[in-house]
């Protein structure tokens, strides 16, 4: 009961804006900066395409030798194909945010609905998908993603779906147990008892105080999720070479480690870093402040 | 023994003054504190909770927990003025010099070690020449002092029931034979019948061991007839300090008055339990003037603006209040 | 419910687990794609091989035949046949890859527990201080770096421009073990001579019980010694048994673990080579996991020291050193170590990319190397023996946690 109280308030108070997150101490500032992170990478993806010097996809926009260093003409470097890494780092955060947005659309749509009818019937059906849901849990998560994305071939929306697989568990998992409380507590049970319809409660009276706990495993799971497409990238299932991707320059820099080519893996791999980790900022902050710890 | 020289008091808390420090502001949770116990003497510590009983009780062992500061005063154990030790020093004295009973043992045992487990770790870290078998021996010994068997000593804490366990705590506090023992609201977490007894066992214990005895507590019908002295606290404040017999007969603080008339008697076929009306005050914000102002029936209007003294009413008998303070200066004057 | 019945009912329960898992690895591979036969050909050859391929592998089966022959051949330990021309066994491949894997993936978690448990720990005790928040920056950054990132920079430093380590592999071509790792490859001697030199095998297995028992420190004569000398006589007895059986076979694989076969060996060398092949990737992986580690620890630690029996050992007078581990970690380790086993399939996902990285040759390296090749039954093979392997490290902490608690009796 008082933790409803508490996330009702929470609400209550976030939406009128960031500036009161500022005095809720370390969690409020986290939410605050990385909101402020994944709002500029956003902000650069979209805007990228018209800032960039080069095509970020035409090769050979240098002169050989490639890869060449950062200098005044290219200040992040070429790669091997002779491509302007700056124009690659400004347009080539839209594969990871399409595909992390993208699974983490599909897990709401998957996740969320089983999980809220399948504890909200209880009894066989409960039984049964939590069993499904705890293999595909208990699976190692780059693995299965690996496998489907592998079957499914190249390209954004397999991708998504073969990561969603992944995280729909944590989805349902989480609404689960949240519904398993909030049928219990006095004002759900005090509904039924006036008689209001097995649906309306679901959708009136519980799914609303799930959903804080859903905005928290989202954001969380947007950070795993762009982490696991790097990894799908990596091991050679990702996109492709016709778009711009940060994972896709990373993976092509590791064949130039050896010549100490830095610039063609530092800068790409910072961009994944910032992205994930501007995610798990909002993800932590936010847990933190909508399941406030008793302090002293 | 020469009974000539001057002994310093076993344990004497002086002007104790305790903060904690949190973010909307600091909270005076003991205010200028002071009382001393002699060998063999039981400190009765009554309030209700958020009166600072139980900060006042840690803070003599110097673990307020955090944000809490000892802002001012003293705390002397055998002389020693222990606010100024280093951590190091200060450990020494624990367990040694003073134990300590918390409220519940249901939590208070390292779940993971054996009863044993934990008095050879105790008599080991301050006595580190005893063998294990040695220290073993002791802690059978201490078990069995307890009423608890001592074959036991193998189990693990949650194999015993609560008011075993709290049996088992007390063995630890006095397993060292420290001057002082404190015991925070022993009794709270036990059933009543249990309560009984284990009081009864500290009372036992005292006599026997020939330690000093501070049971905190928020049932003041629990101290009065067990208890030399007894302190009252309100709201961080001492308000009233003698002894037992002397508070159950002449009690004169209102606030004292009131807790004496919510005890049940079942001597008396129609009392009628009165309760103090109001609650305790914000200690983040207190009145201005007396704390109890706002509660007492006999507030005057000095109570709400000046902070009343504490007079003696008579020998050892203090009281913090006005009422009092107006008496003995018109007595003065006479 | 006492622990026996305990881990009955989690073995049986593991059971429906695997077989759903198995079936859908099985759906994945035979029903997402279509024909894997089609995709693996990229419609580039021609229909008689394909067809033949098929035939080999038994694609052309009825559904239900293959999904039979396939647990079947689980059940065997056969994980099917290879797309690769020479249709070699899946299973002989990922048995002899999996101890790289294995041996990674040990150092990486030892890597990861001390740095976690103690940078945990340190984070807890100064709560709220500047130490705490260097501390949990460097615990979210961690987590947030792609790992084959960070072990491609560590790579760049350490191997490629300060050229400490080596840049990639498991150890020097000239040092790798012809086909498996053989142990005492040496003439044969007799079980007498076997004997002696087991002798000091004895002595510390004897030592190491006399510790324990004198640790319990409870009637510890004249049962205790008879004990030990029973694990001094059984230790001995059973090294020498297995060190002459080997020599007698004339050599067996031991443990695939080139640290450990090179200590076996007595080869320091190459055990310095191994470790150093071994230090980079491991320190990838395990800094990858320490941020998890960091976090569980800190926030275990936080909720275990405000509990009552921390205070009340504070109040004993106990050195802090000991209320801190003995007292707070050591129950705040049971929570940590569940949430270690869960971590067991973060490991493994690390591992495939940490292994890709390093050109590490286990079974990440296999997985990744099968997919470039479009090679769908080793896929399958490999993301099987995953599953599995993280299923029963589960169920093994899971019954672990379940004895070390004594307060969990279910």
């Amino acid at each position: 009961m008082p933790k409803l109280e508490i996330k009702r308030s929470f609400l209550a108070r976030f939406i009128p804006g960031l500036a009161s997150l500022t005095k809720r101490g370390s969690a409020g500032w986290m939410t605050i900066i990385g909101s402020g992170i994944v709002l500029s990478m956003v902000l650069m993806t979209v805007l990228g395409p018209w800032f960039s010097p080069y095509d970020p996809t035409a090769i050979n926009v240098s002169p050989p030798p490639n890869p060449s260093p950062p200098s005044g003409d290219f200040p992040l470097g070429t790669n091997l194909l002779g491509q302007d890494m700056l124009s690659r780092i400004l347009c080539g955060g839209s594969v990871m945010i399409q595909v992390a947005l993208l699974s983490v659309l599909f897990c709401f749509i998957i996740g969320v609905p089983v999980g809220l009818l399948a504890s909200y019937a209880g009894g066989m059906i409960d039984r049964i998908s939590t069993l499904v849901m705890d293999s595909f849990y208990a699976f190692p998560g780059l693995v299965l993603a690996i496998a489907i994305a592998a079957m499914m071939g190249r390209g954004v929306v397999n991708m998504a779906l073969s990561i969603a697989v992944v995280y729909v568990p944590s989805y349902f998992r989480m609404v689960r147990s949240q519904v398993l409380t909030i049928k219990e507590l006095p004002y759900t049970e005090a509904a039924r008892a006036t008689g209001a319809k097995g649906q309306t409660v679901l959708l009136r009276y519980i799914l609303p105080n799930v959903v804080p706990s859903i905005v928290v495993v989202a954001t969380v799971n947007f950070a795993d999720a762009i982490l696991t497409a790097a990894g799908l990238t990596f091991v050679g299932l990702g996109v492709g070479i016709d778009v711009p991707d940060w994972g896709w320059d990373l993976t092509q820099g590791r064949q130039l480690l050896p010549s100490g080519s830095w610039w063609v893996i530092t800068f790409p791999g910072i961009m994944i870093l910032l992205l994930a980790l501007g995610f798990t900022l909002v993800g932590e902050g936010l847990s933190e402040l909508l399941t406030p710890r008793l302090e002293r | 023994m020469n009974d000539d020289v001057i002994s310093l008091p076993l344990l004497e808390v002086d002007s104790l003054t305790v903060d904690y420090r949190t973010r909307d502001g600091d909270i005076r949770a003991v205010n200028n504190l002071s009382f001393a116990l002699e060998k063999g003497e039981t400190l009765g510590l009554v309030g209700e909770s958020g009166s600072g009983k139980s900060t006042l009780g840690l803070s003599i062992i110097q673990l307020v927990p955090v944000p809490g500061v000892i802002v001012n005063g003293h705390v002397r154990i055998d002389g020693v003025d222990v606010v100024r030790l280093s951590d190091e020093e200060m450990r020494a004295i624990r367990g040694k010099n003073v134990g300590f009973v918390f409220q519940d043992p249901m939590t208070s045992l390292n779940p993971v070690k054996k009863v044993g487990a934990h008095f050879i770790e105790l008599i080991r870290t301050h006595e580190p020449n005893v063998t294990e078998a040695e220290a073993l021996e002791r802690a059978q010994k201490t078990l069995n002092d307890v009423g608890i068997l001592p074959e036991r000593i193998n189990d693990y804490p949650h194999q015993f029931s609560g008011g075993m366990r709290q049996r088992i705590m007390i063995a630890l506090a006095i397993a060292l034979n420290p001057g002082v023992v404190i015991a925070d609201e022993p009794t709270t977490a036990l059933d009543v019948i249990v309560q009984a007894k284990i009081l009864d066992l500290l009372k036992n214990l005292r006599d026997t061991y020939g330690m000093a005895l501070i049971l905190i507590t928020h049932d003041l019908s629990i101290v009065l007839e067990r208890c030399d002295k007894i302190i009252v606290m309100y709201a961080g404040n001492l308000v009233e300090y003698a002894t037992g017999t002397e508070l159950h007969s002449h009690p004169r603080h209102p606030y004292t008055q009131g807790l004496l008339q919510s005890i049940p008697n079942i001597e008396l076929a129609e009392q009628k339990l009165e309760a103090i009306p109001g609650s305790p005050p914000n200690l983040l914000n207190p009145p201005k003037g007396c704390r109890f102002w706002l509660r007492c029936s006999e507030a005057g209007e000095n109570c709400e603006t000046e902070e009343p003294p504490i007079v003696e009413v008579s020998p050892g008998h203090f009281v913090r209040c006005f009422k009092e303070a107006d008496k003995s200066e018109r007595n003065r004057k006479r | 419910m006492d622990l026996r019945s305990y881990i009955v009912a989690r073995v049986l329960l593991m059971i429906p687990m695997i077989f759903l898992l198995l079936s859908i690895v099985f759906l994945i591979v035979r029903v997402v794609p279509g024909d894997p036969v089609l995709l693996h050909f990229e419609k580039k050859a021609s229909e008689e091989a394909m067809a033949e391929m098929r035939r080999e592998l038994r694609l052309d089966q009825p559904l239900h035949v293959q999904y039979f022959e396939y647990l079947a051949g689980l059940l065997r330990g056969d994980l099917g046949k290879s797309m690769a021309p020479g249709r070699d066994s899946i299973s002989q491949h990922i048995f002899s890859a999996f101890p790289a894997t294995l041996e990674l993936a040990l150092f990486s978690i030892l890597i990861a527990v001390g740095i976690g448990i103690l940078l945990g720990v340190r984070a807890s005790t100064s709560y709220n201080s500047v130490q705490d928040h260097v501390i949990r920056v460097f615990g979210t950054v961690i987590y947030a770096i792609p790992v084959f990132f960070l072990g491609m920079i560590l790579l760049l430093v350490f191997s490629i421009y300060l050229k400490w380590f080596p840049a990639g592999g498991r150890i020097k071509p000239l040092m790798e073990p012809e086909g498996l790792t053989f142990y005492f490859s040496k003439p044969a001697g007799g079980f007498v001579q076997v004997f002696t030199w087991s002798f000091p095998v004895g002595l510390i297995s004897w030592a190491i019980s006399l510790v324990a028992l004198k640790r319990k420190a409870i009637k510890f004569w004249p049962k205790g010694l008879l004990i030990s000398l029973l694990v001094l006589s059984a230790g001995w007895i059973v090294y020498a048994y297995f060190a002459w059986h080997l020599m007698f076979r004339g050599g067996l694989h031991i443990t695939g673990l080139y640290t450990i076969d090179s200590l076996l060996d007595g080869n320091v060398v190459k055990f310095v080579e191994a470790v150093r092949y071994l230090f980079l990737p491991s320190l990838t992986l395990g800094l990858m996991l320490s941020g998890v580690f960091i976090r569980l620890t800190r926030s275990n630690m936080l909720e275990t020291l405000r509990l009552d029996f921390v205070t009340a050992a504070r109040a004993r007078g106990l050195k802090e050193s000991s209320v801190v581990y003995g007292y707070a970690l050591r129950n705040a380790f049971l929570p940590i170590l569940t949430m270690m086993g869960l971590q067991f399939a973060m490991l493994l996902g690390g591992a495939i990319l940490t292994e890709t990285t390093f050109s590490w040759p286990g079974l990440g390296r296999y997985l990744v190397d099968r997919i470039s090749f479009r090679d769908y039954t080793a896929i399958q093979g490999a993301v099987i023996f995953f599953g599995i392997l993280v299923a029963v490290v589960n169920l093994v902490v899971d019954i672990l946690y379940a004895y070390l608690d004594p307060r969990i009796r279910f």
